[in-house]
């Protein structure tokens, strides 16, 4: 238990800031964030790594997923969308985005929008300040995966708050 | 570098994740590069955007203690350390006296076979219980079999024989000084996913090789053998079908 306390239970704000991005709904996340402590608490005795950080988010990605299956089944389906899958796809649009002051509410829409699998690397990323290594242990999948994954978010989520790119370039 | 294979690697010189050569290699590009710099600049304050306090979700008021509440009713650790506290002379005193009973009850029954099987399995599986509760897994905690091996030498007036199979989706984890049967023994352990199996070695001068049958106890899988003049118990929670294959491997 102490050692369970030292490596993960410091990490119960980024647990719940995962969970409640992937569910948008903080009640859900508060229970899905229990469920996930008391599973990785049964877990932990094959925890031997370091991370204690990455390795609670891996489980509690696992239980929003299970979660997201059963309740919101279209947010996990990732449309095949040619542009995204380009590198047109991954440029910015360097004109348009002009944010202000107290422009979080726009920001936070935006990104709620995005399909679960973009919202969680750029939650990872940008907001819990996680290294492309760290996205990989928690999403479970190769650091080239996560590097791509991350350009096409930061695509799609540009486009949401400005619309789609102008022609020039 | 020419812009189509810079424009990749922004994100990447953005996140910090490039080697030193690389990032090198774009930052030159951005210098000479207007259309490029005017890409990383939009990336740029995309991310501005997103590291907002704003859109950092704090857990509510209370949520932790909840959580841990929560845990102490599931794992039980504050009910452990309230009698380790308060009960320990009485607990040793209890001790002492299971053990002076048990001794005087062995000098008077001399009898092997199943029966002691049953008794020893018994022991080993509460040892694999108690390896997983404490904290107290391993001792020498390495996947190294030429790590754990040489470090029973002292600890032990035997050598066991420790065989790494990680290949074949056992890996071995550790090592630790069990105490089993009446004597020290070796324990190994591997992991099976999240599986953990004890393995107790130590030696049975004497005895015929035998594969013995086992009942599962309290939902852990239990096998036994003798071999070579060493006494092997494998326990586990995993599935029984997995245990005799890390059984079967065992066996040269």
């Amino acid at each position: 238990m102490a050692r369970f306390e030292r490596s993960v239970l410091p990490h119960i704000d980024s647990a719940y800031n995962l969970a409640r991005w992937l569910t948008r709904n903080g009640h859900e996340a508060e229970d899905l964030v229990q469920e996930s402590l008391l599973r990785a608490f049964k877990a932990f005795h094959g925890f031997r790594g370091v991370d204690g950080r990455a390795w609670l988010l891996a489980v509690v990605r696992n239980v929003c997923y299970t979660w997201l299956r059963r309740n919101r089944q279209q947010e996990l389906t990732t449309e095949f969308d040619e542009k995204i899958h380009t590198l047109e796809g991954d440029m910015l649009n360097p004109e348009r985005l002009v944010l202000r002051e107290g422009d979080s509410a726009r920001v936070r829409q935006a990104l709620e929008k995005l399909p679960a699998e973009f919202r969680e690397v750029l939650v990872l990323r940008e907001i819990e300040g996680m290294s492309y290594k760290e996205i990989g242990t928690v999403v479970d999948v190769p650091v080239g995966t996560v590097m791509s994954r991350l350009a096409r978010a930061r695509g799609r989520l540009q486009r949401e708050l400005t619309g789609p790119p102008g022609e020039e370039r | 570098m020419s812009c189509q294979e810079i424009r990749p690697l922004l994100h990447a010189f953005l996140d910090g994740e490039l080697d030193p050569a690389r990032s090198l290699d774009v930052q030159h590009h951005l210098e000479a590069c207007p259309g490029c710099a005017r890409q990383h600049e939009a990336h740029g304050s995309l991310r501005a955007a997103l590291r907002d306090e704003a859109l950092y979700f704090k857990s509510p008021e209370g949520f932790e203690s909840r959580i841990r509440a929560a845990l102490g009713s599931k794992g039980a650790p504050g009910v452990f350390r309230w009698i380790r506290l308060t009960w320990l002379p009485a607990g040793a005193a209890a001790v002492l006296l299971a053990v002076s009973v048990i001794a005087i009850w062995r000098a008077g029954s001399p009898a092997p076979g199943l029966f002691a099987d049953e008794t020893v399995g018994r022991e080993v599986v509460a040892s694999h219980v108690r390896s997983l509760m404490a904290s107290h897994l391993t001792d020498v905690p390495s996947t190294d079999q030429h790590t754990v091996k040489p470090w029973f030498n002292g600890r032990l007036d035997f050598s066991p024989p420790v065989k790494d199979l990680a290949g074949e989706g056992f890996a071995l984890v550790g090592g630790r000084l069990d105490y089993l049967a009446g004597r020290p023994v070796a324990a190994l352990v591997y992991q099976r996913r999240l599986h953990v199996i004890n393995l107790m070695v130590w030696p049975a001068p004497g005895e015929p090789d035998r594969f013995a049958t086992v009942a599962p106890h309290q939902g852990y899988h239990l096998f036994h053998w003798t071999q070579g003049g060493m006494s092997y118990w494998a326990v586990s929670d995993l599935n029984e079908n997995e245990m005799k294959e890390f059984v079967r491997l065992l066996q040269p």
